[in-house]
């Protein structure tokens, strides 16, 4: 990767008596794809627009190449953002709103023209200059609001939730389309948003926040692989958590039993938060089984099955694509690589329990959630 | 629509006092008291033109100043919450409250020779002015009056500009000027043209500010009218030609503002 381009250092962002940031400390490479993830007020939006230079920190310090840049207004800022519900111009037409920051920098009407139709090309829309706003639908319109940020060709830009109003299948275009313009102009995107999955598609780089702290930093696939704490392990995609302890290295003990995985490095004995994905799960028969457990609910996805397993009282989520009927005795068996071993810590025991199937999972399925963060 | 019968009494109403009423004075405007049709009426308006020139003079005057005053205090109510706004907004819906042949009356009060502002000016040995029956009275009759219909319209356009459309110019490299010059006021337009419109044409037919604050000197539109039904110059037949030519004239004013609106969007949009 390369050079280090923002750097926010203990930053602090209060209203009132309401800690919205923590202390964050982040920094942000060059030509990154970087997604902060999170749920609604974590955040996320606070750290994006103390970049765009929107709030101020309480304290902390912004960097930008290396200059300190707490105080410069935003149009002096070299980023551009893209808004959530694209906040386009609708008093001009889509070249002027396209053309705004380069009349603003007084560009030759020529280059303007000229960069203007680029752009348009870029988000896919070519020749829709002279079409009004309000005549384009919103995937369309989001497009624009990509077009006409880029068109200044900031060193960074900032997405904030672009695709929240778009539907589901749009978001996925949209998503691959992203990825490609980012890698085509090379710049940095710094890109907020609360779909995990959408987080896990782009990001070179995903910081998950929860409460104005920074949960876990990592590629996508550290993230889901090597989730640090019970928040991240349940924010990104499903997981089962299971108190356990660590009698000695690469070995968990849990439900009396013990278990062969790969972690070590805890102190014996220690108590800690196993995480088994619902997909590492493989249903055997009863005897063969490591342990068994008694189906209580079934619900057909598509690609696999969800069932819910009572092991003992505590319910876990299995998926898999071999169907097996409620009420039914299976035995289940899960290879070393499948237990991700965290230690214990301020969101231990919160999550990870399947007991409120349901609702828990719709929840995390909420794709139109609206994010109130201001 | 199932519901059509509710707009009844509306259209009813409508149809009573505001369809037949143009249709009486455009009938009277074209006849003479003998009966038959004549152009008469227009024809003797001409000697009133001064009234016409002056009545649209005053009106715009006091629009200009309107606008001049409300926009400024609009935008920044609109900009403004808590109770700042929340009293400024009272203060501007206050004298709405009360009648405004009242208000009118005591700005006679204040305005006359012997009024309260002469008096006061009195005690440093200045005046008496001739403040009261002038053209400026009127028109500061007309702005009193009529600043809280501009600065309403504008004020709420203004409030329901989206934020993040503000933002996304400062992001753009806007500085606050270009923000308001290319965004906030193009925004803002659709308030400023009602707010006008709302300012203007009571102002243009007003009778009772240039009767209270103007004198007998100062003929408006609405005296000549006044005059031809109530006054000594009776005459309906030509009042009505004058009201008919006046509400043309305002709705030739409208059309060509509200085009010019539309045309700016449409150059923009």
């Amino acid at each position: 990767m390369s050079k280090e381009l923002i750097r926010l250092t203990d930053c602090v962002v209060k209203y009132d008596d309401e800690v919205v940031l923590d202390r964050l400390n982040l920094y942000i490479n060059d030509k990154e794809f970087l997604t902060l993830l999170g749920p609604s007020g974590c955040g996320k939006t606070t750290t994006l627009r103390i970049i765009g230079g929107f709030q101020k920190p309480t304290s902390g310090d912004v960097f930008f190449d290396g200059k300190r840049i707490n105080d410069l207004p935003p149009h002096k800022r070299k980023v551009n953002t893209v808004f959530q519900k694209y906040a386009l111009f609708t008093h001009m037409n889509i070249f002027e709103n396209v053309a705004f920051g380069l009349r603003i920098q007084k560009r030759p009407e020529k280059e303007i023209e000229q960069r203007v139709e680029e752009a348009l090309e870029l988000v896919n829309l070519p020749g829709y200059g002279k079409r009004s706003v309000d005549s384009l639908s919103g995937g369309q319109q989001q497009r624009v609001a990509i077009a006409r940020a880029i068109v200044n060709r900031p060193q960074v830009l900032l997405l904030d939730e672009p695709l929240g109003a778009l539907d589901l299948k749009l978001r996925k275009d949209m998503q691959v389309e992203l990825k490609k313009i980012q890698q085509q102009v090379g710049i940095t995107f710094i890109y907020v948003t609360h779909d995990q999955e959408e987080a896990l598609t782009m990001s070179d780089t995903v910081v998950v926040m929860d409460k104005g702290n920074i949960q876990q930093i990592g590629t996508p696939q550290d993230i889901y692989n090597e989730p640090k704490n019970a928040f991240v392990a349940d924010f990104i995609g499903e997981s089962n958590i299971i108190d356990g302890t660590m009698p000695e290295d690469r070995v968990v003990r849990m439900y009396g039993k013990k278990f062969a995985c790969l972690d070590g490095g805890f102190a014996p004995g220690e108590a800690v938060d196993v995480v088994i994905r619902p997909e590492d799960i493989d249903i055997v028969p009863v005897e063969q089984g490591q342990l068994t457990g008694t189906v209580t609910e079934v619900t057909f996805k598509g690609m696999h099955y969800d069932i819910i397993v009572d092991f003992q009282g505590f319910k876990w989520l299995i998926q898999t694509t071999d169907y097996s009927p409620v009420g039914a005795r299976i035995g289940v068996k899960i290879d070393p690589d499948g237990f991700h071993i965290m230690k214990k810590s301020r969101y231990s025991g919160m999550f990870g329990d399947y007991s409120s199937y349901s609702s828990e999972y719709d929840e995390l399925n909420e794709d139109t959630e609206a994010d109130d963060e201001e | 629509m199932k519901n059509k019968a509710i707009s009844y009494p509306y259209i009813g109403w409508m149809g009573i006092f505001v369809v037949a009423p143009i249709l009486i004075i455009t009938l009277y405007a074209f006849t003479a008291d003998a009966g038959g049709f004549t152009l008469a009426n227009f024809r003797d308006m001409a000697q009133y033109a001064s009234a016409f020139g002056r009545s649209f003079l005053l009106a715009a005057v006091a629009t200009v100043i309107c606008l001049l005053m409300g926009y400024p205090l609009a935008y920044y109510l609109a900009r403004e919450t808590g109770w700042l706004r929340r009293m400024a907004t009272m203060l501007i819906m206050l004298p709405m409250w009360m009648n405004f042949l009242l208000r009118t009356y005591s700005w006679k009060f204040l305005l006359e020779r012997n009024g309260l502002l002469n008096a006061f000016f009195g005690l440093f040995g200045l005046g008496p002015f001739q403040m009261i029956d002038t053209q400026g009275a009127i028109v500061l009759g007309m702005v009193y009056n009529f600043l809280p219909y501009m600065v309403l319209p504008i004020f709420s356009v203004i409030e329901k500009i989206d934020p993040k459309v503000i933002e996304a110019a400062q992001d753009l490299g806007a500085d606050s000027f270009t923000v308001f010059r290319r965004v906030t006021f193009p925004l803002s337009l659709p308030g400023v043209l009602s707010g006008i419109t709302m300012v203007f044409i009571p102002s243009v037919s007003t009778f009772a500010i240039s009767r209270l604050l103007g004198g007998s000197k100062t003929l408006l539109l609405g005296n000549l009218i006044d005059m031809q039904f109530l006054g000594s110059a009776y005459n309906p037949h030509l009042g009505s030609a004058i009201s008919l030519v006046m509400m043309v004239i305002v709705m030739v004013c409208m059309a060509v503002m509200n085009h010019f609106g539309d045309g700016e969007q449409g150059v923009t949009l």
